[in-house]
């Protein structure tokens, strides 16, 4: 059984109620975080599972970053340097162009992940076999199935996600033993990047390889592979470096958004995230779960998608993955800013939806005391009614969602302005 | 000191007893306490949901009250830390205080004189925590308290699901956390459950009610407030 041995009590009225959000008609309509939580939630196992792992985690990272001196040091070095790269990304990918040119390897510009796609499969054809290392980047990419004619444990060619690529010596770097391993001995690799994970030079790499490590809980990762194009008589034969934009230039013009670009790929802001701890990462349909997929996702993707669009509201923005996050992305401001951006598209709808109406309607309330009075008055009378027991057990619509397991106190016979003035007479 | 008193749109509303008890506290330290009638809502509410505009000009409103009452003033104070975070991020030039930060930062004062004779279990607040970065000054002031007894939780520092809008669109998620909270706050064996911000108290404690559960909530204010001597 679960920690929360309130959680049958709690969750009642099973039925999903209408949304708040007004579906977009053009958008593809995929289950909201909402929908898909509230399944995941109900898998007693699966919670207690992650519940736990999340514990190891953390406790992992905690005792990791706990015997730096200058952690803090550290992480506003990885900010300065993540900020500094993609300030000057321009430059840095040409840069790394002439870099894998002059290294031996190919570099491949895909502008979203179709084309990226396209351009994988096309490689994976011409070699015969291949072999597809699971990751995020595939993911984006949808290329999680193995590739066809695929299944020889030795294939020639291997494609990958990287961890990061250094521009100024065109150096693809890989985490992980089984990575490592299968990619050291590929005679071809396909290595997928974003564009957002270049690093300008070695020392760009140092801080990043510490600031990795120690948020995935170790003192350096166990597994490091640095390949730099080819050369004769070591390493791969022929090297592919796939560079992807999908939404990272767009992110990149928004002086906020950019900040999601420092992302190094650690989890340490998942492994903190109550949310995430309940839903796991059925509820993130992007490449990335938690915090770091809430702002990551709906930035690269855009906010049309009702999966997209519901992902910024997936936290309580209580701050946590701020406070882990190496690079010092501030997860809850793009958030909220996500948050904006969601609702003003919704405002270009033709028919105003009943959340917006509701709160351009309490905003008008709230905009004068007098009328922020009057409805205090009417609301009261009226709660007063549904709450003679001293709370209110049921309340009407989409406040039913507060009340379908928590009580709201009634509302007093004074408020506090009226108790002020009666106490000056 | 003349201190300005911005008392939360819900607290207004629903739980007045918190503004009152702040009123209450600080007159009895000696402090002469402002309430400009005009005030109304910092717009935490919209600018959570995502309603940047309504946000905006209500946190317009905000800082023309505030910054009028302010200049016949030594300090402003909120009773919740949500409320101050989302002013101070509006408009930092106007310095608003959390309750427990008026009164260890700018009073000084860190026993004020109460009584409470009951086992209470602090929750650090997510905005007070890692908002304001308000630490042990709530702490600081309930161990001054007369009779009271701290008592520990399990996992306190983490959020209690509330969250504003998260709380109605992800509703069965912020069930699973305040549930997995409570049944820490049960276990601690703890009488009251006490906070800087009625908008978790309002969650944690609908949730105790719902269940039952013979806890209570109250803002420290209010036990702050409670005389030594006085009715308990």
């Amino acid at each position: 059984m679960s920690r929360s041995p309130w959680l049958h009590l709690l969750v009642r009225g099973q039925s999903p109620r209408e949304g708040w959000i007004v579906q977009d008609p053009d958008g593809p309509d995929e289950p909201r975080f909402a929908e898909t939580a509230r399944e995941a939630l109900t898998d007693a196992g699966s919670r207690s599972r992650l519940r736990q792992e999340s514990a190891r985690r953390r406790a992992r990272r905690d005792a990791a970053v706990g015997e730096l001196s200058d952690w803090e040091g550290l992480r506003d070095a990885g900010a300065r340097r993540r900020d500094a790269v993609l300030y000057d990304l321009e430059a840095r990918l040409l840069q790394l162009e002439a870099e894998v040119s002059a290294a031996g390897g190919r570099l491949h510009w895909a502008r979203d992940p179709a084309e990226a796609a396209d351009l994988v499969t096309r490689l994976e054809k011409d070699a015969g076999s291949a072999v597809r290392l699971p990751g995020p980047l595939l993911a984006e990419l949808s290329l999680t199935a193995p590739p066809t004619g695929a299944g020889e444990v030795e294939a020639e060619m291997v494609v990958f996600g990287v961890d990061a690529v250094v521009a100024e010596s065109a150096t693809v770097v890989v985490l992980g033993a089984a990575a490592v391993r299968r990619v050291a001995r590929a005679a071809t690799v396909v290595a997928v990047a974003g564009i957002d994970q270049v690093l300008g030079d070695w020392a760009d790499l140092e801080v990043w390889l510490q600031l990795r490590a120690r948020s995935d809980g170790e003192r350096m990762s166990p597994a490091v592979a640095t390949l730099c194009g080819t050369a004769p008589g070591d390493g791969p034969r022929s090297f592919h470096l796939v560079l992807i934009d999908g939404g990272r230039s767009d992110a990149l013009a928004d002086p906020a958004g950019r900040t999601a670009l420092w992302c190094i790929g650690c989890a340490a802001c998942a492994d903190v995230c109550p949310v995430y701890e309940r839903v796991g990462p059925a509820g993130y349909p992007g490449h990335r779960a938690g915090p770091a997929g809430a702002v990551r996702t709906p930035l690269l993707e855009g906010t049309r998608g009702t999966a997209a669009a519901s992902l910024p509201f997936a936290s309580t923005l209580c701050g946590a993955c701020g406070d882990v996050c190496p690079v010092r992305i501030d997860v809850p401001e793009l958030l909220l800013r996500l948050r904006g951006r969601v609702v003003d598209e919704r405002r270009a709808n033709p028919l105003p939806g009943p959340e917006l109406l509701a709160m351009q309607g309490l905003e008008w309330v709230l905009g004068d005391a007098a009328r922020m009075e009057t409805a205090q008055r009417a609301g009261s009378r009226w709660a007063r009614l549904a709450g003679r027991t001293g709370r209110i057990r049921r309340l009407p619509g989409l406040l039913a969602r507060w009340t379908d397991a928590r009580d709201l106190p009634a509302p007093p016979r004074e408020t506090f302005r009226a108790w002020w003035r009666r106490r000056r007479r | 000191m003349r201190i300005v008193l911005f008392a939360p749109c819900f607290d207004d509303t629903l739980l007045p007893a918190t503004p009152q008890a702040v009123v209450r506290l600080l007159e009895r330290l000696g402090h002469e306490v402002i309430y400009p009638e005009a005030q109304t809502c910092c717009g935490q509410w919209h600018l959570a949901a995502g309603y940047r505009r309504e946000a905006a000009a209500l946190s317009r409103r905000f800082t023309d009250v505030f910054t009028a009452a302010a200049a016949r003033a030594d300090a402003i104070v909120t009773p919740s830390a949500s409320c101050a975070v989302t002013v101070r991020r509006a408009d930092p030039d106007l310095a608003v205080h959390e309750l427990s930060e008026l009164l260890v930062d700018v009073l000084g004062v860190t026993d004020v004189g109460a009584e409470f004779p009951h086992r209470v279990a602090y929750h650090p607040t997510c905005h007070a925590l890692r908002g304001l970065r308000a630490g042990d000054r709530p702490l600081t002031l309930l161990r001054a308290v007369r009779g009271l007894e701290l008592v520990p939780f399990g996992r306190a520092e983490e959020c209690c699901g509330f969250g504003g809008p998260f709380a109605m669109k992800n509703a069965d998620t912020s069930v699973a956390l305040v549930a997995d909270k409570v049944g820490h706050l049960t276990e601690s064996g703890a009488e009251v459950v006490c906070a800087v911000d009625d908008g978790c108290l309002l969650h944690i404690g609908g949730a105790m009610s719902r269940l039952r559960s013979g806890l209570r909530v109250m803002h420290l204010a209010e036990i702050l407030a409670t005389p030594a001597g006085g009715p308990t």
